[in-house]
């Protein structure tokens, strides 16, 4: 089965060289300096008049203001959107121009649905890696509310067959075709298109197959949303975020939240299976807007501007499953990717200090921890002799993740590898050696993006 | 914020009017602007018999300057500026005639003019007479700038006995008195205590090479500051709370400097502060306690919610962080620390006991901490703003915020950069002899001294 392949990857941050891949010989290193995002909305809410690209400016606009880069040029910036307007076709390089960086700055688009964030990281780590830049900056942005829509499909092909008509008559024939029905716009949707469902349909299925119960569930969203809470409590955000529209914290974040309160609410996927329904609206991401970005550098580069760096890209790692045949859950990639990361770079699942996994459900987190604890599933469908491992709690998602902060698409992985990276720093300068994380972002597809990051 | 009744009195029809009807007439301002002469026209040295020499070295000094310097007011020009040098006047007749001859030349100053006195300290007087003589130079000056019109300013220089009046930080307060930069600073005597500090290279670009911290600078006065100290040369890191990171991140990459968000209440802010500063910048020369707050109550109502707050942003927030800075090392030889004080902490104002308190303690801070500062070769002053014309006055009702507008010899609100280009004065190294003071910049307000 397509799920059993474990050929080298195509996307990848590393050197092959594990872990230690800074030290001589290799690529150099490809820094993360830090970090910026606006706060998280949920969609409709402060930011509904706000553009993509009005957001990843703004992004932008806090990054360059944090580290003082009015006027300096950046190696390039990388950065996109899932719902994208056809007019964003050069979204990052527009946000470069609204910005104060120098419009010398080239910028580029990237698109992996949830994980195009991290895509924009691994890229260009790799650039500084092998020397082709000095400085970048990756980022992310998603309006849920903000969303492109487009005219039906029977409509589009009118239009454009009555742009090209040339006579009266031709003209006259094009629109004779149109139909009342025709003038129904069609929204984006979370649908996937092979199959249909939506991802928290998708993701119910697989909640369903590996039995995550309701409270297992509800307890990772209330401890997402009480870390969360305390991090914004002991100002750990005061230099990773910049207020926009009014909003100083995430919307999104309920700090009074419970698991009795998160019990209370309904079901809202998986209500057509035979199994009970788990999935709320508590444990699953709502829509929402926002936009993050990171600064990534070379050693030279951070030392000539006076930046410390707080951590290393070490190595990325995609995957992809084949949820279409059901041979794999739609949000599983990451188990596989996680698995042949860990392989090359000569690692244990217990050998880290920090886990971030997406909360794109609660129970895409529980169905990565059980998953790699399971010695059938590791075995048969990884390829390996026997479990992969457990993941201690006390070491994921330690200042909450999306279901607590909200999950802008693109935005999130920005969010993530830069927290991780001030996390990193912390707990190098309060207990030293070389603090290590695994990150993994699932995406919609079927997909993942995984890396392994260390304190600098 | 816009004055709209200055902006009706200084055009057309309604300057008529109001010219007719003898109402108030607020000028409009000579401020700064690079590039523009010094003084709008020639200046007039005056003198008393005893102070020839001084005024001489006065005179030369503004010829190097290279203004038009005159020692008798004869013809009919209208000067930009008169000074007026005191220093040895030892007997209360000795003012006599120097001022009898300034007096007809105020008619003869050009908009925007200045009068500047120049005067030795009457605390350390040698003699009764001498004290006398030099506190009526104070009370002369306080009285007559009150008579200038046309946004022409009068304020003193007062130079510590020992010190020559060729001393770097008379040229410099004599050259920012003069100049557009002190528009709103009026009826003021400014005391220069040592010969320190160096005239800057580059008048225009003071602060050159300067790294500077103001704090509270995400709007009104602060990203004024921040703008003006830029304009001067200085690097300028620019602080605030979180919550207003956007507005702060505007300012700071508008003056190419870096924003950190910061509560300076918090009890690690020195420590980050100066992280912040010396991994970015190496060095910290000048840091301007800008961040203040109101919270408004009559005292028989006052809350510690409302109290303590103020008393702990205003006055304790700066002391924590600059004793901070002191114990870290990080103030050297040339530091200025640079306070907000405020005409309401020197005069009083009904409901704000607590701002008063606070702003009040700023006085006493900077006046007990220069002789700290001085130790390290730095500074350390506070400035007082009157009514400025800012977010936070633009809330007064309207009646009242008409009435205290008014209530300044210049009759007319101080704009946000007037205090700034104050603050940059006081920051640069032509101001090492001015340590431990409060300067208003408040139109000559007429309450309080």
């Amino acid at each position: 089965m397509a799920a059993r392949e474990t050929g080298r990857p195509g996307t990848t941050a590393g050197s092959g060289r594990g872990a230690d891949g800074a030290t001589s010989g290799g690529p150099r290193r490809a820094v993360v300096v830090g970090g910026n995002r606006i706060p998280f909305a949920r969609a409709g809410g402060p930011y509904a008049h706000s553009s993509n690209q009005d957001m990843l400016t703004a992004a932008l606009e806090g990054l360059v203001a944090r580290f003082g880069l009015a006027g300096e040029r950046i190696g390039s910036v990388a950065a996109g959107a899932v719902l994208k307007h056809s007019r964003d076709f050069n979204l990052t390089r527009e946000a470069v121009l609204g910005s104060a960086l120098s419009p010398t700055t080239p910028a580029y688009d990237v698109q992996m649905a949830c994980a195009t964030g991290m895509e924009t990281v691994v890229g260009l780590a790799n650039k500084i890696r092998l020397g082709q830049l000095e400085s970048a900056i990756a980022g992310g942005v998603d309006s849920a509310s903000d969303a492109p829509i487009a005219v039906s499909e029977p409509l589009r092909r009118i239009l454009l067959d009555l742009a090209r008509a040339k006579t009266p008559q031709q003209k006259l024939k094009a629109v004779s075709r149109l139909r009342p029905a025709h003038l129904a716009p069609s929204a984006p949707t979370t649908g996937e298109p092979r199959t249909g469902l939506s991802m928290g349909e998708h993701q119910a299925l697989t909640t369903a197959a590996w039995g995550v119960t309701r409270e297992a569930q509800d307890e990772l969203a209330a401890a997402s949303h009480h870390r969360l809470a305390a991090a914004y409590e002991r100002g750990f955000f005061d230099d990773l975020l910049t207020p926009y529209r009014r909003l100083t914290r995430d919307a999104n974040l309920r700090a009074d939240t419970s698991v009795e309160k998160l019990g209370g609410l309904k079901p809202v996927f998986g209500k057509t299976l035979d199994t009970p329904a788990t999935m709320t609206a508590g444990n699953s991401t709502p829509l929402s807007d926002g936009a993050s970005a990171v600064l990534l550098a070379s050693d030279d580069w951070a030392a000539e501007h006076g930046f410390t760096p707080l951590a290393t890209v070490v190595d990325a790692e995609a995957g992809a499953v084949d949820f279409v045949h059901g041979t794999d859950g739609l949000l599983t990639a990451g188990t596989y990717a996680v698995a042949r990361l860990l392989e090359r770079n000569g690692l244990g699942l217990e050998e880290f200090d920090l886990y971030e996994i997406h909360e794109a459900f609660a129970s895409t987190v529980l169905v990565n921890l059980a998953a790699w604890a399971d010695e059938e599933f590791c075995r048969e469908r990884l390829g390996l002799p026997g479990a992969l491992g457990t993941v201690d709690r006390d070491r994921l998602n330690v200042t909450g993740s999306s279901l607590a902060a909200g999950h802008p698409f693109a935005a999130t992985g920005g969010r993530i590898v830069a927290t991780t990276a001030k996390l990193l720093a912390e707990r190098k300068a309060a207990g030293g050696g070389t603090p290590r994380a695994l990150i993994s972002v699932c995406a919609a597809g079927g997909q993942a993006v995984t890396m392994i990051m260390e304190a600098a | 914020m816009t004055d709209t009744y200055l902006n009706l009195v200084n055009s057309g029809f309604t300057k008529k009017l109001a010219k007719q009807l003898g109402l108030p007439r607020p000028a409009v301002l000579r401020r700064h602007r690079p590039g523009a002469p010094l003084v709008p026209g020639p200046v007039l040295v005056l003198h008393d018999d005893a102070s020839d020499p001084d005024a001489d070295a006065l005179a030369t000094r503004l010829l190097e300057w290279d203004l038009d310097v005159r020692r008798h007011a004869t013809g009919d020009d209208r000067f930009g500026a008169v000074v007026v040098v005191l220093t040895e006047a030892a007997t209360p007749e000795a003012l006599s005639a120097p001022m009898l001859a300034l007096g007809p030349v105020l008619k003869r100053l050009a908009p925007g003019g200045r009068v500047v006195t120049v005067s030795r300290p009457a605390a350390s007087a040698g003699s009764a007479a001498a004290a006398a003589t030099r506190q009526g130079v104070d009370g002369a000056l306080r009285s007559l700038a009150k008579e200038l019109r046309g946004g022409a300013t009068g304020n003193g220089i007062v130079v510590a006995d020992g010190v020559p009046v060729t001393a770097p930080s008379v040229a410099g307060a004599l050259h920012f008195l003069l100049s557009g930069r002190s528009a709103y600073v009026d009826g003021q005597l400014l005391p220069v205590t040592s010969d320190a500090g160096t005239l800057p290279a580059d008048p225009d670009r003071p602060l050159d090479g300067r790294v500077a911290v103001v704090t509270g600078a995400a709007r009104g006065i602060g990203a004024a500051i921040a703008r003006v100290l830029a304009r001067d040369g200085a690097t300028v890191v620019v602080v605030d709370v979180p919550a207003a990171g956007d507005a702060l991140a505007k300012v700071a990459n508008e003056v190419r400097g870096s924003a950190l968000q910061l509560d300076i209440t918090a009890d690690d802010a020195a420590t980050r502060l100066l992280q912040h500063v010396r991994s970015r910048h190496g060095r910290l020369d000048v840091v301007v306690h800008n961040a203040g707050i109101t919270r408004d109550k009559l005292l028989a109502n006052m809350t510690a919610e409302k109290w303590d707050p103020v008393v702990g942003v205003n006055v304790v927030a700066p002391m924590r962080i600059t004793q901070g800075l002191l114990d870290a090392g990080a103030l050297g030889d040339g530091s200025r620390v640079v306070c907000l004080a405020s005409t309401s902490g020197i005069a009083g104002n009904r409901g704000q006991t607590n701002y008063a308190a606070s702003k009040a303690g700023v006085v006493g801070f900077v006046a007990a901490s220069a002789p700290a500062l001085a130790q390290v070769g730095g500074t350390i002053n506070a400035v007082a703003p009157g009514f400025i014309e800012t977010d936070m006055t633009a809330r007064i009702p309207f009646a009242t915020r008409e009435v205290a507008r008014r209530l300044s010899s210049l009759q007319q609100g101080g704009q946000p950069v007037d205090v700034a280009e104050t603050i940059a004065f006081l920051a640069s190294p032509q101001a090492a002899g001015i340590s431990g003071e409060t300067l208003r910049v408040c139109g000559q307000n007429m309450v309080g001294r």
